[in-house]
């Protein structure tokens, strides 16, 4: 931003505090997910995140059921058939998902970070090896994979779950990482390092790396983004962990037991309403990245 | 027009073979590194449904033996690697006299054909809105409509599916909720079933388009964007083309190019999507074939039918790159 400043008064119009209001409402809507993690621990009971902690079937407070059961104050956002109370299990669950997928997208940005710099770094040696292998992983359907390994595995913890997601999400960084250096190496202040001398290891850090931030953040959104989605994916076929309460399970069970036709739309519908907050909140997130890291797209957004 | 260089198609035969090759090891490789015995844990499961059970120990050994389980692991890979060429994937354990092979024959066409359908939808409808939205002479009418639509973007075709069954089965009862086709109609080439064929595929096809299409639009309208500013582009608008001319002939056809790569890639996760609306569905396509084997721990029918997903993947990628050079002749060139 300190070229901008050296500007001429004239070609400003009016201050440039633009606010980058993509990335704040996304953050905004991830942070919501997580308040309701802290604070519902505070104020809730999550031991009735459990079954059998509360009557089965209630519709959310106020509302009456097809069997003419009001729900209570009790349980404000109604109980399902096993007896969990809702607002419980979205107050386990929801940061629970969040929390494997971003554990997910760490290691997965991680790996692609590295392999991505190795390729991108040494084009004769290694670049060929990386490419083949990340051409090959990015066919295999992950999801598929993920299905055989999961039900060998058996019952999966979360983090257990986040680890063989990453493995089979890598590619995708370690892609756009590697087409990201290969651009940047033949950009003009990078030769000026080279010319004055400075190491590779100087190149990575010191000129590289603080440059590709903002997109390694993009695509470390998009990694947990995709986690999310894999594990949903997993869970809903009941590959998931069955013990832990996350946001995948509980609409799995609510398709198992039908939940759709018989009207208890809030089973099914208030984990997958967070479920589209969060996809919301990181499709924002990357948004507002993609601005921060892309000029093209800041100048067009900017007119 | 000069067809792709041997090279270039060898280059990609070899991800081709590799990608089958590493994924299938990996289903051979994984059950065996996971803690437990998928003989005994079948065994004790087998003990715990039916109570008393004399002669366990017997049928582990009896089992491990038919399996091949004694034999060294090369051995037993390279077994595992003939069974995998030869399609040979061995009985389904839970509909026993059926072999793998067969339960994936009936699957498998009915996910190639709703994939394939909603994928062509989703991406012509998704590279026309694209167009749409970039272009300066869009109809002020259209204008807000586009971005409204992108909304479903962020949902994983999963969600999409819940949410229409829910409206459009479940509340007003407009489409069925389950099947490929109505009880009543006998397969064949008749107008009733083609009719009910297309009735129950509309909501899982649709819970793709849904949310896939979006990203096709995003991708296509930042590739007009940067075409707009390209020389030719300024050029056709000097030469005095017609706005709708330049539009098709000049951006959207170059730019179809990158949209067709993303296509290529985007495969994978496409048949992972299919697998799961169809479960929900409980469409008669390879989700509910693999829902079911997972609930029965059919082992056999899960690595068939992996495998069966992963070589059909790994093929509509192979054959992607194979027309692209003819879409684009610098490929073939660049390869060298």
């Amino acid at each position: 931003m300190t070229e901008t400043l050296t500007l001429p008064a004239t070609r400003r119009r009016r201050p440039r505090r633009r606010v980058n209001r993509p990335l704040w409402i996304g953050l905004t809507l991830i942070g919501s997910i997580l308040m309701l993690g802290v604070l519902g621990r505070l104020f809730w009971d999550t031991g009735m995140a459990f079954p059998a902690e509360a009557p089965p079937n209630l519709p959310p407070a106020g509302l009456t059921n097809t069997r003419g059961v009001t729900g209570t104050l009790a349980h404000p956002l109604g109980t399902e058939n096993s007896g969990r109370d809702m607002l419980a299990v979205l107050i386990v669950g929801a940061p629970n998902t969040l929390l494997m997928a971003i554990v997910a997208g760490s290691v997965s940005t991680l790996i692609g970070v590295v392999l991505g710099f190795v390729a991108g770094f040494s084009r004769n040696r290694a670049d060929p090896v990386i490419r083949l292998v990340s051409d090959v992983a990015y066919t295999i359907p992950p999801l598929v994979i993920l299905i055989v390994v999961q039900s060998a595995v058996g019952e999966v913890g979360l983090y257990t779950m986040a680890l063989l997601i990453a493995a089979f999400d890598w590619p995708r960084p370690t892609r756009q990482i590697r087409a990201q250096v290969l651009s940047m190496r033949e950009s003009g202040y990078v030769r000026t390092a080279v010319m004055a001398g400075a190491s590779p290891a100087e190149i990575m850090f010191r000129e590289m790396l603080p440059n590709l931030l903002p997109f390694i953040a993009a695509s470390f959104i998009l990694a947990v983004s995709g986690a999310v989605l894999a594990a949903i994916g997993l869970e809903v076929l009941g590959l998931g962990p069955t013990r832990i309460p996350t946001l995948g399970t509980t609409i799995s069970s609510a398709i198992d037991s039908a939940a759709i036709f018989r009207g208890m739309w809030w089973w099914w519908g208030l984990p997958t309403l967070v479920l589209v907050v969060l996809f919301g909140g990181l499709l924002l997130i990357n948004i507002g990245l993609d601005a921060i890291a892309n000029p093209r797209v800041r100048k067009e957004a900017g007119q | 027009m000069r067809g792709p260089s041997a090279r270039y198609v060898l280059r990609r035969f070899v991800i081709f073979l590799l990608t089958v090759w590493v994924s299938a090891t990996i289903i051979w490789v994984v059950p065996r590194l996971a803690p437990g015995d998928p003989v005994e844990a079948t065994v004790a499961r087998l003990i715990a449904d039916s109570g008393n059970f004399p002669g366990a120990q017997d049928m582990i050994a009896d089992w491990r033996q038919r399996f091949g389980l004694n034999d060294p692991w090369p051995i037993q890979y390279l077994r595992f690697i003939k069974s995998a060429v030869t399609l040979d994937f061995g009985y389904s354990l839970v509909s026993f006299p059926t072999p793998v092979i067969d339960i994936i024959a009936r699957a498998l066409p009915w996910t190639i054909g709703m994939l394939a359908i909603a994928t062509l939808t989703a991406f012509s409808l998704g590279t026309v809105v694209g167009a749409l939205m970039a272009w300066d002479r869009t109809p002020r009418l259209l204008r807000p409509l586009l971005p409204a639509s992108m909304i479903f973007t962020a949902l994983p075709p999963v969600l999409a599916a819940v949410f229409l069954l829910f409206i459009f089965s479940s509340l007003l009862g407009w489409f069925p909720t389950m099947g490929a086709f109505g009880r009543r109609e006998t397969p064949g080439w008749n107008m009733d079933f083609i009719l009910s064929v297309i009735h129950h595929g509309t909501l899982p096809a649709l819970s793709i388009v849904l949310v896939s299409f979006g990203s096709w639009a995003l991708s296509m309208r930042a590739m007009l964007v940067t075409i707009s500013g390209e020389d030719y582009t300024v050029l056709g608008r000097a030469v005095g083309f017609r706005p709708g001319y330049l539009l098709w002939r000049f951006m959207v056809r170059n730019a179809m190019l990158p949209q067709l790569t993303a296509l290529a890639l985007a495969l994978g996760s496409l048949i992972s999507g299919a697998v799961l609306v169809e479960a929900i569905f409980n469409y008669p396509g390879m989700g509910t074939v693999l829902v079911g084997a997972i609930r029965d721990q059919d082992f056999n029918t899960i690595q068939g039918a992996a495998l069966i997903l992963i070589f059909t993947a790994a093929a509509a990628v192979f054959v992607m790159d194979l027309v692209y050079p003819f879409v684009d002749p610098r490929i073939s060139l660049e390869a060298r």
